[in-house]
């Protein structure tokens, strides 16, 4: 018999039952909320009169649809403000911890998680978000859910789902300065497609992806839905270990040596057979941008835009013609932030990258944190300063400019050079055009105003 | 959950490929706490310009075509989780969308809704998209019990669903009612874990 795989392993021990023909009962450890897709969940639940079955289990955040600014006052949006209080008001009728607004854990939902210790090797999480898939960076199979699911894990704290197939993606060597991992993740989209891990649970592996931090990891992780993957994992190591240490629900003491020797067991061994493989190789990674509408239309930022019939229809909203070069193209806007790139090491990069210099006349450049915490860290180590005297406007977290549901919003037909996981039309804004890259790829946009290859200026 | 078993309409075609979810129902219109209403802003920026006024050329501002039935481009329903996509395409009056390729999280939204997503093979779906423009009166046919579609008079298509699923939809029975009747089983399982 082969062996197992990570994804296997996790998997076996989270099935409670199978029903013939048909999905697993799947076992649900940690379940994150927040208040865009739980309100009709929580109703459901009243209208059959049950209650959340594992209320411990379960944490809420407010962070799709939160001002970045000013959020000690009243938010001005009227329906905003209802699901913010709709979210508060569950919470508390139903006994689940709130990291609302102003609390100093509030923060993006899948920045929070990991930050507050909660995310761990092994454990199965879920949330009505698709980017639940970033918690998958901890050896966790994380993977999001649509409201009816909600409902199913606050009622039952189980889903039912089938076996995802298994794909593995391996990326080799070192890479190039100026190179992060969210070129990685743009350079395998570009490569696989937006739909090509339809079906599949992906892990990745190699030494590049080893040699990664977990806040880098997380940035992988986070986009395999945007290659239609259910989610992705990587094995915990060290690095793992290291980063959960001493956070606040990280386990302690003797517990914390039980959990280790358990998850020094989440690998996947050496026999085991994946349905899919890839290797690439990170020597043949860049800065990387996208010049499409969706995460796979992406190309060597040094690339023209490919002359495809294909891409007519994302060209027309883009802007672009076949042949173009992006480099060099004036941009308006740049923003800083979403699950995929508002972590601390994000904020640093970005922070040493501006240090001294001064943000180009005809852009508008935001940063948002990922969560209360990043914020605070942040002031702390002053890079606050340094964001602002170039011309930078650091904001309070929230998912902000990634979907514009707030008022952060691209105005339409201009240009946006974008942290975060998605280029689709209209995603920052009606008629917003995305371009998405790294989050250094992002800063020196921003200084020079035209779309920069980041090894220029370092 | 409404029960569905056969569905007999005209049929609504969308050629798009790569059809995400925020076209279906973009973000800023998803502040409601309910489920209902979703539908009057389904594909919005494709429908509306944004001073609200329609855009003739979207296929839903076109009187020829109406239905139950979307017939849609391959890879349709991508992007976000967002259930709110299945309740408004549910909302707007859909009862089935028949596509080449769904994505995963859409395909399972649609099932716990009502909303029977069929895939056919991509030339099929092909065909079928000339033949509802060339005849936009056309009917077909969905039959569930038999997993079959077909253009009235014309010959009928297997598809695949999954056993239990299909139990669902024709029962009205949700994946809530079932993982509730397997509580012990679950209980059994959490204090075997510790
Ligand atoms: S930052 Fe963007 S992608 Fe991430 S959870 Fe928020 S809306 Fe979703």
């Amino acid at each position: 018999m082969s062996g197992k795989t990570l994804f296997d392993k996790v998997w076996d021990q989270h099935v409670i039952s199978e029903i013939d023909n048909g999905p697993s009962v799947f076992y649900i450890d940690r379940h994150f909320i927040h208040e865009v897709t739980s309100p009709q969940a929580f109703d459901g639940l009243r209208k059959r009169n049950i209650r959340v079955f594992r209320p411990d289990q379960t944490v809420a955040t407010a962070d799709h649809n939160v001002p970045t600014i000013d959020q000690h006052l009243p938010i001005k949006d009227k329906l905003s403000r209802f699901q913010v209080q709709k979210l508060a008001e569950n919470c508390e009728e139903f006994g689940i911890q709130l990291y609302g607004l102003g609390h100093q854990y509030q923060g993006i939902v899948h920045v929070i998680g990991p930050e507050l210790g909660i995310t761990q090797p092994g454990f199965t999480i879920v949330c009505g978000d698709s980017h639940t898939s970033t918690h998958g960076a901890f050896g966790a199979i994380a993977f999001g859910i649509g409201t009816s699911e909600v409902e199913q894990v606050l009622a039952t704290q189980c889903v039912l789902q089938r076996k995802p197939k298994r794909m593995k993606i391996e990326v080799n060597g070192p890479l190039a300065k100026g190179v992060l991992s969210k070129d990685i993740i743009l350079y395998i989209a570009s490569k696989i497609s937006t739909s090509g891990a339809t079906g599949h649970f992906i892990e990745y592996t190699g030494s590049a992806i080893r040699a990664l931090s977990m806040e880098a990891r997380m940035t992988i992780c986070n986009m395999s839905i945007e290659m239609g993957a259910r989610g992705g994992m990587i094995a915990p190591d060290e690095t793992t270990f290291e980063y959960i240490k001493g956070r606040k629900f990280a386990p302690k003491d003797a517990e914390w040596d039980q959990a280790l020797e358990k998850w020094r067991q989440l690998y996947t061994d050496d026999d085991a057979e994946f349905d899919t493989s890839y290797q690439f190789d990170a020597a043949d990674i860049v800065p990387m941008i996208t010049y499409g509408t969706n995460p796979g239309m992406g190309i060597k930022i040094t690339e023209t835009v490919p002359d495809s019939p294909d891409n007519t229809k994302a060209l027309e909203y883009m802007g672009l013609t076949p042949g173009e070069l992006l480099l060099g193209k004036e941009v308006n806007h740049v923003f800083i932030g979403s699950c995929t790139n508002s972590r601390i090491e994000d904020l640093r990069l970005v922070a040493s990258l501006v240090q001294g210099k001064q943000k180009a006349d005809n852009v508008q450049a935001m940063v948002i944190p990922g969560s209360k915490q990043v914020e605070q860290q942040a002031k702390q180590e002053g890079l606050d300063k340094i964001l602002e005297e170039a011309g930078f406007h650091l904001r309070q977290p929230g998912c902000s400019a990634c979907l514009g549901m707030n008022e952060d919003k691209v105005p339409a037909g201009e240009y946006c050079v974008s942290t975060s996981n998605r280029n689709f039309e209209g995603r920052q804004g009606p008629g917003a055009r995305t371009i998405l890259a790294s989050p250094l790829t992002a800063a020196a946009t921003a200084i020079t105003g035209r779309i920069t290859d980041v090894r220029e200026l370092i | 959950m409404e029960p569905l078993n056969i569905v007999r309409s005209t049929c609504v075609p969308l050629p798009a490929e790569h059809v995400d979810t925020d076209q279906i129902i973009p973000a800023r219109f998803l502040k409601a706490t309910t489920r209902e209403g979703f539908g009057d802003n389904l594909f919005r920026d494709w429908r509306y310009h944004n001073d609200g006024t329609p855009k003739p050329s979207f296929v839903l501002n076109q009187t020829q075509f109406e239905g139950k039935i979307l017939v849609a481009g391959k890879n349709f329903g991508c992007g976000s989780s967002r259930e709110h996509a299945a309740w408004a395409l549910y909302d707007y009056g859909f009862r089935v969308v028949v596509s080449s390729f769904f994505a995963d999280i859409f395909r399972n939204n649609a099932l716990n809704n009502g909303l029977l997503p069929i895939q056919l093979p991509e030339a099929y779906v092909q065909e079928l998209l000339a033949a509802i423009e060339r005849n936009p009166s056309l009917l077909a046919v969905v039959d569930l019990p038999q997993q079959e579609f077909k253009i009235e008079g014309g010959q009928a298509i297997k598809f695949d669903i999954n056993p239990y699923k299909k139990s669902c939809l024709l029962q009205g029975f949700d994946d809530i009612d079932y993982l509730i009747s397997q509580q012990d089983k679950i209980l059994e399982y959490e204090q075997n874990k510790i």
